[in-house]
């Protein structure tokens, strides 16, 4: 029933893994493919479990995102609860860790333990274990068989499961968990676990003897008394591992971080410098080429490190105009391999008149390169209260202004024209073998 | 000065240093070289250079760490300071410790030789965008009008007219011979000049100088 209603809602389920994604087994789309999408399902949107800040399956975290209630009172409420329950708030918290899927997973845990055969025999054993176990205590005369069995069976079975095929890093943190248990008498630490150990053994001897012997009378005096012994047998064995863990989480979670951020710096500087090395060693035999390569890539590295910004991220809104004059600087070193050393004194936001100055500074800059055969370009800006003005200047070939060919004419005229039709002005000063002089001012606006 | 300038390279980058060493091939002698402050100091204080080429970046801290140590003992020997990072505070601080002046590691052979004559001829060596940078210090500087100066000597906390069209005509890329023909002066009074601003750039006490430098800081 609950497939048919899927298939209506959901026209048709995803099962191609997503990119970004880690590639996982698929096991075919039987029943646990609907467990899946039960768990899926729950709440209003896709409820999944969290995979940030969680200590245990990263549901308490997961209804805390949802919710906007602080995760610690989300899991208080959980303990709570499972105390006033009897349990089946815990029941029922190991269910949705094997129902829910993580966000970066595909499938549920119990999607995958259902191909777990070793794991579901092993659940069963264990639980009938328990259940048998269980089931003395209430021939003795305690009635535990009751409301509390159940939920302690399915959330033993349960975690059983979890333990085998849960996320690798969720196995781990459980192995370190139960570790201490497994190896409590090896270790340096061995006479200080085994005083714990027996004072928590008293601990919980006394808490059982207490709500074994409830009398009816006084049954929910003895049995709160009973409850504290056991919390406290159980916080004096386990409480350092505990803390233990909780570090381990912490620093866990830090190294996550780290990780993040060095795959985000990694795929920059592949993206820049890896690219540029590998463009490098072909145009090995191309010294003009490589020097050029070298360079854009300098400045884009440069640029990254110290300034925080992104290949290919310059530009656009807010742009000053120290930043107007490094872009042209860039783009024409990487478009034309000469160099071109640019020092701007001052700064000040871009009006529709400075773009205009911008843009006439690197035509300016664009033509010495191109005609001047000089190797080095230099690209000055001042921002004054009143005016700024860009020089650009080549120590080439220069021309004589009264022999000039006509398309560099129409060059010059395009660069004073951008300038004039702005109220700006723009001087060309050329000699013959010694170089060019363009110098360009624009008023500001007050 | 007799024969070639002795040069010592600090720089942490040992290809660097080679490089360099290679570059400047049999037209200067290099004396030493060395990776981090403290070997400096010491190497420095032992072959007492000409010139030091020392780079702005240091494992061991900045590169003004090494000549506030050598300054006092063998004031004879020059700094020429050399980075690759463009941030004019660490510039500005080590031209401020005491260098002669500042280039780009970039800087072409024949360029980076001529540099370390001058410098170790006692001039200063304002590269652009050395040029640029001091500029923008002093005009960030310029005192606000009625504001009360803090400054016991004034005269260090300004550039004259005369200065500022010097920096600004290196700053547009010009030698000191052009920026002497330009101005209708002789190359002299044009390396005086930048001096002049060198000796106000070290001196100078403005706290806006400083206010300056921690802005750029931020950005």
């Amino acid at each position: 029933m609950m497939e048919g209603m899927d298939e209506k809602t959901r026209p048709a389920p995803d099962w191609t893994p997503r990119p970004g994604e880690p590639p996982n087994v698929w096991h075919g789309r039987g029943g646990h493919g609907r467990l899946r999408r039960l768990g899926a399902r729950w709440g209003h949107g896709p409820f999944r479990r969290a995979r940030e800040g969680k200590l245990a399956g990263g549901i308490a975290a997961a209804v805390a995102e949802r919710t906007g209630i602080d995760a610690t009172l989300v899991r208080i409420v959980f303990v709570v609860a499972t105390l006033l329950s009897s349990g089946i708030v815990l029941a029922l918290y190991v269910l949705g860790w094997l129902l829910l899927s993580r966000p970066d997973e595909h499938d549920t845990i119990a999607a995958r333990a259902l191909a777990d055969r070793r794991g579901i025999m092993l659940a069963l054993g264990w639980g009938s274990v328990l259940a048998a176990l269980l089931l003395i205590l209430s021939i003795l005369g305690t009635g535990w068989l009751g409301l509390p069995a159940w939920p302690l069976i399915i959330s033993a079975m349960g975690l059983v499961l979890i333990w085998r095929n849960a996320p690798a890093d969720e196995q781990e943190l459980m192995r370190r968990t139960a570790q201490p248990l497994m190896n409590r008498m090896a270790g340096p630490a061995r006479s200080r676990l085994v005083a714990r150990l027996c004072i928590g053994a008293a601990l919980l001897a006394g808490g059982m003897v207490s709500l074994l012997l409830g009398h009816p009378g006084r049954i929910l005096l003895r049995q709160l008394g009973g409850v504290t012994l056991v919390i406290a047998a159980i916080v004096v064995v386990l409480g350092p591992w505990w803390l233990h863990i909780a570090r381990d989480l912490v620093v866990e979670r830090q190294a996550r971080a780290r990780a993040e951020e060095r795959a985000d710096m990694a795929s920059q500087l592949h993206d820049s410098v890896l690219q540029t090395l590998a463009l490098i060693q072909r145009r090995a035999d191309d010294p003009q080429k490589v020097v050029q390569l070298a360079r854009a890539q300098e400045r884009e590295l440069r640029a990254l490190l110290f300034e925080g910004r992104g290949p290919g991220s310059l530009g656009g809104e807010g742009m000053t105009l120290a930043e107007g004059v490094r872009l042209i600087q860039q783009e024409v070193e990487a478009q034309h391999g000469t160099s071109v050393e640019a020092v701007t004194v001052g700064d000040c936001d871009l009006s529709d008149d400075l773009t205009a100055l911008l843009a006439a500074a690197r035509e300016a800059t664009v033509n010495a390169v191109k005609w001047s055969g000089a190797p080095v370009v230099s690209l000055f800006a001042e921002v004054e209260p009143g005016e700024v003005s860009i020089f650009v200047r080549d120590r080439g070939r220069g021309f004589d202004p009264d022999a000039v060919p006509d398309d560099r004419k129409g060059v010059a005229e395009s660069i004073r024209g951008r300038m004039t039709r702005r109220g700006g002005t723009a001087t060309i000063r050329s000699v013959r073998g010694e170089g060019t002089e363009v110098s360009l001012k624009m008023p500001r606006a007050a | 000065m007799a024969g070639k300038p002795r040069v010592f390279i600090v720089d942490d980058h040992g290809l660097f240093r080679s490089g360099v060493r290679s570059e400047l091939g049999d037209q200067v002698e290099v004396v030493g070289e060395a990776d981090d402050v403290a070997p400096a100091i010491a190497l420095i204080a032992e072959q007492q250079p000409d010139v030091v080429l020392l780079d702005v970046h240091l494992p061991g801290g900045g590169g003004q760490m090494v000549i506030t140590a050598v300054k006092p003992e063998y004031p004879q020997v020059r700094f020429l300071a050399l980075s690759a990072s463009d941030a004019p505070e660490d510039v500005i601080a080590v031209v401020r410790a005491g260098a002669r002046g500042y280039v780009t590691k970039t800087i072409s052979s024949p360029e980076l030789v001529d540099a370390i004559e001058r410098v170790a001829a006692g001039d200063a060596v304002f590269s652009p965008r050395l040029a640029g940078f001091v500029l923008d210090a002093f005009a960030a500087a310029a005192p606000e009008p009625g504001a009360v100066q803090p400054s016991f000597d004034p005269e260090l906390d300004q550039l004259t007219n005369r200065e500022r069209e010097v920096l600004r005509l290196i700053a547009r890329g010009y030698t000191y011979k052009e920026v002497a023909r330009e101005l209708y002066i002789s190359v002299k009074t044009v390396e005086t000049h930048v001096s002049s601003v060198l000796r106000k750039l070290q001196l100078s006490t403005r706290h806006q100088l400083t206010r300056w430098a921690a802005e750029r800081r931020l950005t």
